[in-house]
């Protein structure tokens, strides 16, 4: 009988606790329709911040990340990257502007059986250097190239 | 409301290779307009790609994606007749999803 009871309320505990974690995540201030983004990661200047914001304390530089890209951007607005990685357990791709206002641009969450390798188009205010950071395996890895932008994608 | 993406999945190999064109404005919310007011940021936060109802590509995007963006990407697994959908969300909690059939 006893035990029936703390059953009960184990479980009953356990759904309350449940219930609070998901109301709290819910109405975290600016993510109540955005879940699932990174409002940190998206505000940082730098990449040293960006790798704190994704959880990660530091990312060593790999040659095993390839950026394709044009060297010289001449409309910033629209600078095509195509982002691969052969790090083996790829997770995520992030692409980061370095003097783009806010540096990271955009992050790629890779599952398994996804080829580690995207293409997509970003803005560039001026010409700055881009970096690839890749999850792989827990850790985080990156790559830089510059892009030479003539005419920039900012502002107005 | 936003207008209809351009989804395009086709077999490259034993992958399947897929092309999405968004219709987005992507305001960064660091332009003014002529009066010298800021116009305030309108951009897509977070797109999905699922195949056969499997997430086979999830992003989250900043305003530096660009006005209209494009991604393409590739996964393993799909074949010919199989159902590709990409969903997007913006900061106005604005939504779109549209489905394409691999080719």
């Amino acid at each position: 009988m006893n035990n029936d009871r703390r059953k009960v309320l184990k479980s009953t505990g356990g759904m309350a606790v449940l219930g609070l974690a998901a109301s709290a995540g819910l109405f975290k201030p600016g993510s109540a329709w955005a879940q699932g983004w990174n409002k940190d990661a998206f505000a940082t200047k730098n990449m040293a911040d960006t790798v704190k914001a994704m959880g990660g304390s530091g990312a060593a530089q790999s040659a095993d990340i390839v950026i394709a890209s044009p060297d010289i951007a001449e409309n910033g607005a629209v600078v095509p990257f195509t982002i691969s990685s052969r790090l083996p357990k790829t997770e995520s791709i992030a692409l980061l502007v370095e003097k783009n206002p806010n540096v990271l641009a955009a992050s790629f969450n890779i599952p398994a059986g996804t080829e580690a390798g995207v293409t997509t188009r970003v803005k560039m205010g001026q010409t700055s250097n881009v970096t690839a950071l890749v999850k792989a395996d827990g850790k985080f890895y990156y790559t830089t190239k510059e892009v030479k932008v003539t005419m920039g994608g900012c502002g107005g | 409301m936003a207008d209809p993406m351009k989804i395009r999945a086709t077999m490259a190999g034993d992958k399947v290779e897929v092309k999405v064109l968004m219709s987005h404005e992507m305001e960064t919310g660091q332009r003014k307009d002529s009066k010298g007011a800021a116009i305030p940021a309108h951009f897509i936060q977070n797109v999905t790609a699922t195949h056969n109802g499997k997430v086979v590509l999830s992003a989250e995007w900043g305003p530096a994606v660009s006005k209209n963006p494009f991604l393409s990407f590739k996964f393993a697994g799909g074949k010919p007749g199989d159902k590709v959908s990409i969903t997007w969300t913006d900061n106005k909690g604005e939504k779109r999803t549209d489905e394409a059939t691999v080719s």
